[in-house]
């Protein structure tokens, strides 16, 4: 089927990632907006822009009828849904279908069956993919049974959760009820279902997700790993690849897992594996996620391969023309999450409006970004302002340039988590790659930008370095220059008697 | 580039009291250069104000950039000369910046006897237009002034570097595409007429601003015209009718804000390029230089321990550290600018002499600005060095001080006598500024070499006449040449007649020396025409 013009059902940097990709296959976009995001770049770069009016998310963002109505209004034929919001809502992949539009993602069926945890890790084990032990709620026990069985600690989650919401550890029989009430609250306010899954808890995991292609011709890769352990309250900040937990049959063994995974549940599109892996190198699937993420864009930097252009020529039921045998991770890649919050005030995220912004630029270093200067961030949505990827010959190489694009990175206005970000990836820890998922709250649980001088002093010591420039001129061929250390400009007021 | 350690022991007894004894000579100088801030007192500057007129002072601040600093030549010129009458020999002159160029100020100061040119008056005037042309700085002239001083016409009119002068140096300077710049706000008479009217541009206040060649007194003596001096040569007349002047203002505030939109238009020259570092404050505080210069003038003082509170960091590359060691060379720097270092420790002998030929001939070839820093007592003296030929090795010093074209910039820090002070770059050999600390003596010989010489002299010729003279004799023959001596080589006695440029704080020397080269740097460095020649 021809896709001839895509609704990109999202808003901020994935949206203009997408129609990025989208303008360059020569195929027509059409965006949507809130109030509050009118003026926001995606709107401006989409061929045409439709208004969803009141900017809460239910409203706009995850309003199936009124955006099925803009696709069928303004003749797309094809939805991406980005990442977040209506990405993984089996029910408007349903609603495209009936609609006739090409939902850009697995079938419906499948985000279903995923999206069920239980369910998908039922699955997972069946088709022989290794799987955490835990519980799940069919097993003939209590809770205190199970957690016998699996054995402490114990990390206990909502069912129909996501996102880390509702999420508690048990450390031995004693915390267990107590966790297990406040789960139960949280998950209920949250999902409106108070189900509870247990799971073994390791100790020191990392977070290692496989990146997959699945064609509708039943033909299924993978683009090697992404690790992600850098995470905060379970939302990842920082991801690389490849990882360095990995060796060549690790990666390969973890790949064909990933590969199975997709396969028995019949994926198609491009879709993430998530895994844990233990200290002793035993993996165990995670869950499964069915849309692109956020840090695909590593994946694109280390395998030369457009994840969201294979998105779509999938959905034109293209077949993958990708062998893996072929597909190589070449160098090292790293992402960061620029956020609009407060690293010293518990990541509260901050509003205003963006001065001032001035990216650092050079060899390998990628902006995913739907900001722009002048831009209002609005308290409405999840306060990430850009993505900051950068691309090194190795993982030193990449890190250095990392460090280096953030010490660069100007965004005025707003306060957000560059000077956090420096930290992490300035730790000796990051730095020598011993990380795992608990890597903040062990070395930054009560971080503070210490080393930041109040603004008052920064900006003296802005103009003083203005006047103090130790950068001399020189004036082609002449003998001449201007001089900009000269007494004359610099001393202030004197006089021969002072 | 190595750092000079320091030996001062600045908790010693000698240190402090050293220290002591320099603050009073600190004190007496700033109690000096006050009065003659004062200009021509309370009652003048009321008078002065009262026709609406800015003071001197007053005018250069109103035309320099906010907070810059400005380095004035002079103020004590004519201290203990003309009774006291002329504070600053009525005139203040120095270096500033007006958008951000550096230009030199020409102020008559009207409360000191109607901004009348005294003898130093001239002479002050021609220094700061010999120091423009040298260092390629456009001259604004602040005009104020009644003309000569007429009871000392003989001194002030007739010869080479008399009045004539001053527009003689206009000419030349216009030539050299120095622009000339006048802001008539007062009088402006006679001879005087010529400074705006051989200016570029020029400004005149209405009401307080006249020029004309002759006044209301003397035309209606010649001719017997009566006319009032505004009508005579007032702005109307010079901007409207002669041409005279170019721009019409109705106060000094306005005058100077003309002022400072014609020297926005002058279209600044780049400046002479030298490689510059980032300033560095140097490792020693500066204010040690009072602990460590003996309140005993004949007490000798290690001259590194002066430079190392001098240049930046401390830092200093020294020259040929163990030949001709009475003489320090060495390359520093000085506020960020590279400067060649001459200094004083000890008489000079035919080596340091050679060494210091070698060293500026180095500076020469290297664009890098010198600096002397002399306390010489002068030549060694004896057969020995006759025979040696130190005449000769002197004279190449001479030599090459005379012909080296670099900036270069002379500091007594202590003794400047006899032929020392030509090898070290005396008054004579035109450093672009001369500096005197105020601790400083300068004199064909010490007093109480010039005392013995001449008791000597005179006991042998009443020897020849069978005559002894007895020890009183000889005593009271001595002390008047000493009192003369003393007084004559005082710092103040100098600084009256304009054989330096001014007497300074020593811990004002860096940045002095900094503000004079880089305003050195807005001429260009000629080569060196000649190849080193190691003698």
């Amino acid at each position: 089927m021809e896709i001839t013009k895509i609704l990109v059902a999202n808003r901020g940097e994935i949206a203009v990632r997408i129609m990025t990709a989208c303008q360059e296959m020569g195929i027509a976009t059409v965006g949507i907006y809130s109030d509050v995001d009118a003026k926001s770049p995606h709107v401006e770069m989409a061929d045409e822009s439709y208004p969803l009016g009141d900017p809460t998310p239910a409203a706009s963002y995850l309003n199936i009828e009124k955006i099925i109505g803009i696709a069928k209004k303004s003749s797309a034929n094809a939805i991406h849904p980005g990442y977040g919001f209506l990405s993984e809502r089996a029910n408007f992949a349903q609603a495209c279908k009936d609609a006739g539009i090409k939902f850009i993602g697995p079938e419906p069926e499948v985000i279903h069956g995923v999206g069920d945890k239980i369910e998908a890790k039922r699955t997972m084990r069946n088709a022989g993919v290794p799987v955490i032990p835990g519980y799940t709620g069919e097993e003939k026990e209590t809770l205190q049974e199970a957690c016998q069985r699996i054995g402490f600690p114990v990390l206990i989650k909502a069912s129909a959760g996501g996102g880390g919401k509702g999420m508690k550890i048990a450390k031995n029989m004693g915390e267990l009820d107590e966790a297990v009430a406040s789960a139960r609250r949280e998950a209920k306010s949250s999902f409106g279902n108070d189900e509870l899954l247990l799971e073994k808890y390791l100790p020191r995991p990392r977070h290692i997700e496989f990146q997959i292609l699945a064609d509708e011709h039943g033909k299924i890769i993978h683009l090697f790993e992404r690790e992600c352990s850098i995470q905060r309250r379970h939302q990842k900040v920082v991801e690389e690849t490849p990882s360095i937990a990995l060796d060549a049959d690790l990666r390969a063994r973890m790949g064909q897992a990933a590969i199975m995974a997709a396969k028995t549940i019949g994926y198609t599109n491009a879709g993430t594996v998530e895994f844990m892996l233990d200290a002793d190198k035993n993996f165990y699937f995670l869950e499964m996620n069915t849309r692109l993420q956020v840090e695909h864009a590593i994946t694109e930097m280390t395998t030369g391969i457009d994840i969201v252009k294979w998105q779509i020529r999938i959905a034109m039921g293209e077949p993958l023309t990708l062998d893996q045998d072929k597909i190589t991770q070449r160098g090292h890649a790293i992402e960061c999450r620029i956020y609009a919050e407060d690293p010293e005030k518990n990541f509260m995220p901050s509003t205003g409006t963006l001065q001032t912004v001035e990216l650092p630029t050079g060899m390998n270093i990628r902006h995913d970004t739907g900001i722009a200067q002048g831009y209002k961030i609005s308290p409405y949505y999840d306060p990430m302002l850009a993505k900051l990827i950068v691309y090194g010959e190795d993982r030193k190489d990449a890190s250095r340039k990392l460090e280096w694009a953030l010490s660069n990175y100007i965004a005025l206005g707003i306060t957000t988590n560059i000077p956090f970000l420096r930290a992490i990836v300035h730790h000796p820890a990051f730095v020598s790659g011993d990380i795992d998922t608990h890597f903040i709250e062990t070395h930054f649980a009560s971080w503070s930008a210490a080393e930041v001088l109040p603004p008052e002093v920064l900006i003296a010591a802005a103009i003083d370095d203005m006047k103090h420039s130790n950068i001399v001129e020189h004036s082609g061929e002449g003998h001449e220059e201007q001089e900009t250390t000269s007494p004359w400009t610099t001393v202030g007021r004197w006089r021969i008697d002072s | 580039m190595d750092v000079i350690e320091s030996k001062i022991d600045i908790n010693s007894q000698e240190f402090k009291d050293n220290r002591e004894h320099y603050l009073k000579l600190i004190a007496n100088l700033k109690e000096k250069i006050e009065w003659a801030k004062a200009g021509g007192g309370e009652e003048q500057v009321k008078l002065h104000k009262s026709r609406g007129k800015m003071l001197a002072r007053e005018r250069i601040d109103a035309l320099c950039d906010p907070d810059t600093p400005f380095l004035e030549l002079n103020p004590l010129a004519g201290v203990g000369m003309y009774d006291n009458q002329a504070p600053c020999a009525g005139i203040v002159t120095g270096i500033g910046v007006v958008h951000g160029r550096e230009v030199m100020l020409i102020a008559n100061d009207a409360t000191v006897k109607g901004g009348t040119y005294y003898p130093m008056t001239v002479k002050k005037h021609l220094r700061a237009q010999e120091i423009a042309m040298e260092n390629n700085l456009p001259c604004v002239y602040l005009v104020d002034s009644g003309g000569a001083f007429l009871p000392l016409q003989d001194e002030v009119f007739p010869d080479r570097e008399h009045f004539g002068r001053i527009f003689y140096n206009q000419a030349r300077m216009s030539a050299m595409k120095i622009p000339q710049i006048a802001l008539v706000m007062g009088s402006c008479t006679a001879g005087g007429a010529y400074v705006p009217a051989m200016s570029d541009e020029t400004v005149m206040v209405k009401g307080n601003a006249t020029i004309f060649l002759g006044g209301p007194p003397l035309v209606k003596a010649a001719t017997g015209e009566e006319v009032s001096a505004e009508d005579l040569g007032g702005a109307d007349v010079h901007c409207r009718k002669s041409g005279v002047s170019d721009h019409y203002t109705h106060s000094d505030e306005e005058a100077l804000h003309v002022g400072r939109n014609i020297l926005e238009n002058l279209n600044k020259q780049p400046k002479t390029h030298i490689k510059t570092r980032k300033p560095e404050e140097p490792k020693y505080p500066i204010e040690e230089i009072y602990g460590i210069i003996s309140k005993d003038a004949k007490k000798p003082f290690e001259v590194r321990e002066i430079i190392a509170r001098i240049v930046d960091g401390s830092k200093f590359h020294e020259f040929k550290a163990l030949y001709g060691q009475t003489l320090v060379t060495g390359f520093a720097h000085i506020m960020g600018y590279p400067v060649g270092i001459l200094a004083n420790n000890g008489v000079l002998f035919s080596e340091s002499a050679l060494k210091g030929t070698h060293f500026i001939e180095m500076c020469c070839q290297r664009k890098i600005p010198l600096v002397f820093i002399q306390n010489i007592t002068g030549f060694m003296v004896g057969s020995k060095y006759e025979a040696g030929g130190i005449a000769k090795d002197g004279a190449k010093m001479v030599t090459a001080v005379s012909n080296a074209q670099v900036p270069k910039f002379t500091v007594l820090i202590g003794g400047s006598f006899g032929a020392g002070n030509y090898g070290m770059c005396g008054r004579a050999y035109s450093p672009r500024q001369l500096w005197m600390w105020p601790n400083a003596r300068i004199s064909v010989m010490g007093g109480e070499q010039a005392a013995n010489v001449l008791s000597t002299v005179k006991r042998d010729q009443l020897f020849r006449k069978g005559v002894e003279m007895t020890q009183e004799e000889v005593d009271s023959l001595k002390k008047p040449i000493l009192d003369k001596y003393e007084q004559e080589g005082n710092p103040y006695y100098s600084s009256a007649r304009i054989w330096d440029d001014g007497i300074i704080d020593p811990t004002s020397t860096r940045l002095v020396l900094a503000l004079g080269i880089s305003a050195a740097l807005n001429a260009p460095i000629p080569d060196a025409g000649f190849s080193l020649y190691r003698m």
